[in-house]
């Protein structure tokens, strides 16, 4: 198969772990974001795979070969680096160009390939800048061009993004996806904002604090089943529910039985789980009513940001949050009664 | 308040310190020193106020020329030795781990509180035909048999390195330990080995640096005096002994001050073209 292999990589750094037992494909060709809260080791595991850390045990293998030992240098991957680490006594073109001169290609093969990595990444004409002259976003995009000079078979970043102002990351984000489709390179970005996670990747690693891969998967695979409470949580918001198995499809929820659609085949009945419901899922309309999956409670807050309202409803000591869309608001307000209907098909079993 | 412009005599008050010490005790002898440098020597007595540019035109001496040329030529000697291994080993120093650079600054630190005579006098102990290293060699079957090195040419070069290596670790420390150790994995990530990594970033991003501390050990050996006359043959005496000698044993002070102020200001113009040469090439900010 292609693409990269983690096999049973473990990293430690003196007595502290960065990276547990992970086992990770990545398949050729495609756009792969690590996402975890900061200290959950991706950004060990992304140094991993460039070479600038070798892993406690666990090999890495690139189109089936065996790329553990080999030393950064001979890689040829394209990293981009939080900092961004550009090379502060050179131009734009000497840092674009750096990888091609020690390489000792020809002044015209450079003078080429910088110039059509400058129009990439739309800097045409900024060669001789410096980089102290550049904006924010203008020292990205020569980060960028740096890493791709080479046309590196991976194509690794590194929280590239986190630095810059909200509106400007959006539109890099978007930029930096296209230009990755464009070129067909394998590229992995670490990020610790699910919303840039689920904007650019095809894939999502899940890391947990507990150093660990928790879930992989397409975005909204993992958004529609996340594989346990902590990437149900992590990954946007959830309604998390403890419960008991009180037989097929069901689970007994604070006095309340909910029926659900899928119940994993390792469950029993008496067993504790978790039902997970995204709050976009959740229904509420005005006064008590009675029904199948219907949590009755009181209404303590009303979030209304314009584009969504959000409702907080205390059902029993449980705190539920639906979202709907201004248009279908229910009537309700702070304090009244009011009924949360979570549909089963959107009720997920979690067990860890 | 901070950036407004002080006003009144209170506001001043706090430069009034170091300005009253610069002139006190930088300004006014250097004032004296000029002054005396146009003066008269009387023979047999101390010198007379007058002014004659006679000391001035006393150092168009081949002697002179030549103590100024190998005093030059010395301190710029030492200061490229110093740079050119200070430099890669600072930079193995900020690699280590904090508790191993404490201890490497201590010792380099404690080098400093050893004076120019111990220094010197225990070097050409080391250097000697009955005592030095060389019986060492002969030991090792290396050499025939023990030979002295100093007085010398590579006597004077080692005493001086040796004592002005300390000072150029520690000016160099911060800039490197400052050094984004991104910047070093970024270029082996973009291919480059470890040397080239060292070469084309490391003593590259630092190259302002580099000429600053060359300018530094540079100025600072140029005052050597004591390591001179006790590691060095009379041809490798610096202009400090020189100007020693003619102030202090010929007594004239006329003639030693004419030629410490030429030797200030050959010195200053050679500081002012590095700078100006580590300015022109390239980005340097």
């Amino acid at each position: 198969m292609a693409g990269l292999f983690l096999k049973d990589i473990h990293k430690r750094f003196g007595s502290v772990v960065a990276a547990r037992d992970v086992n990770l494909h990545i398949p050729h060709g495609r756009f792969v974001c690590f996402l975890g809260p900061s200290g959950c080791g991706k950004t060990t595991l992304l140094r991993l795979i460039a070479g600038l850390e070798h892993p406690t045990r666990g090999r890495i293998l690139l189109e089936e070969r065996d790329i553990t030992d080999q030393p950064a240098h001979q890689r040829n991957f394209g990293m981009v680096f939080q900092s961004l680490a550009l090379f502060p006594h050179l131009t734009v073109g000497g840092n674009i160009a750096y990888s091609l001169r020690i390489r000792k290609r020809s002044t015209n093969d450079c003078r080429r390939r910088m110039d059509e990595l400058l129009e990439l990444v739309r800097l045409h004409g900024y060669a001789d800048r410096h980089i102290s002259q550049l904006s924010g976003g203008q020292r990205q995009r020569v980060a960028i061009a740096r890493a791709l000079a080479i046309e590196p078979r991976l194509f690794l970043l590194d929280e590239p993004l986190s630095a810059l102002d909200a509106k400007l990351r959006e539109d890099m984000q978007l930029e930096l996806r296209m230009l990755q489709q464009r070129l067909g390179v394998t590229t992995i970005l670490v990020t610790h904002d699910q919303r840039e996670a689920m904007t650019m990747s095809d894939l999502i690693v899940v890391m947990g604090p507990d150093n660990q891969v928790h879930q992989m998967g397409t975005p909204l695979e993992i958004y529609r089943h996340p594989a346990d409470t902590f990437v149900a949580d992590f990954i946007g918001t959830s309604n998390l529910l403890g419960g008991v198995c009180s037989g097929r499809r069901q689970v007994a929820v604070s006095g309340k039985t909910l029926r659900v659609e899928a119940m994993p085949e390792t469950v029993k009945e008496g067993s504790a789980i978790t039902v997970s419901v995204r709050p976009e899922d959740i229904s509420v309309a005005a006064g008590a009513r009675e029904g199948e999956n219907h949590l009755q409670g009181r209404v303590t807050f009303v979030r209304d940001v314009g584009s969504s309202v959000e409702i907080y409803l205390d059902c029993n000591g449980f705190q539920i949050v639906s979202q709907s869309t201004p248009k279908s608001r229910p009537a309700v307000r702070q304090g009244d009664a009011a009924t949360a209907f979570l549909p089963p098909s959107a009720c997920v079993v979690l067990t860890a | 308040m901070i950036g407004d412009k002080p006003r009144g005599l209170r506001a001043h008050l706090p430069i009034l310190y170091p300005a009253v010490t610069l002139v006190v005790f930088f300004v006014i002898p250097f004032g004296i020193m000029l002054a005396v440098s146009f003066f008269q020597r009387e023979p047999g007595g101390f010198y007379t106020t007058d002014f004659s540019i006679d000391n001035y035109a006393g150092l168009f001496t081949d002697l002179f020329g030549r103590v100024l040329a190998f005093s030059i030529f010395i301190s710029a000697f030492c200061a490229l030795i110093c740079v050119a291994v200070g430099f890669p080993f600072t930079y193995f120093i900020t690699r280590m781990p904090r508790r191993a650079q404490v201890v490497w600054l201590v010792i380099l630190v404690s080098v400093l509180s050893l004076s120019a005579v111990i220094v010197a006098f225990a070097w050409s102990l080391l250097l000697s035909q009955t005592a030095g290293v060389s019986n060492l060699f002969v030991w090792l079957g290396l050499m025939e048999k023990p030979v002295s090195w100093s007085p010398g040419f590579w006597a004077l070069t080692c005493g001086m390195c040796y004592i002005a290596f300390p000072y150029t670790v520690l000016v160099l420390y911060p800039p490197l330990s400052r050094l984004d150790p991104h910047l070093p994995e970024a270029a082996q990530t973009l291919g480059a080995s470890p040397v080239t990594t060292f070469f084309t970033v490391v003593v590259g991003s630092l190259r302002s640096a580099i000429v600053a501390t060359l300018i530094m050990v540079f100025a600072f050996t140029l005052g050597t005096y004591l390591i001179p006359t006790i590691l060095g043959r009379p041809q490798h005496w610096t202009l400090s002994v020189l100007i020693t000698d003619e102030a202090i044993y010929r007594s004239n002070l006329p003639f030693a001050a004419a030629m410490s102020v030429f030797f200030m200001v050959v010195s200053l113009a050679l500081v002012g073209l590095t700078m100006l040469a580590g300015k022109g090439r390239g980005p340097a900010r």
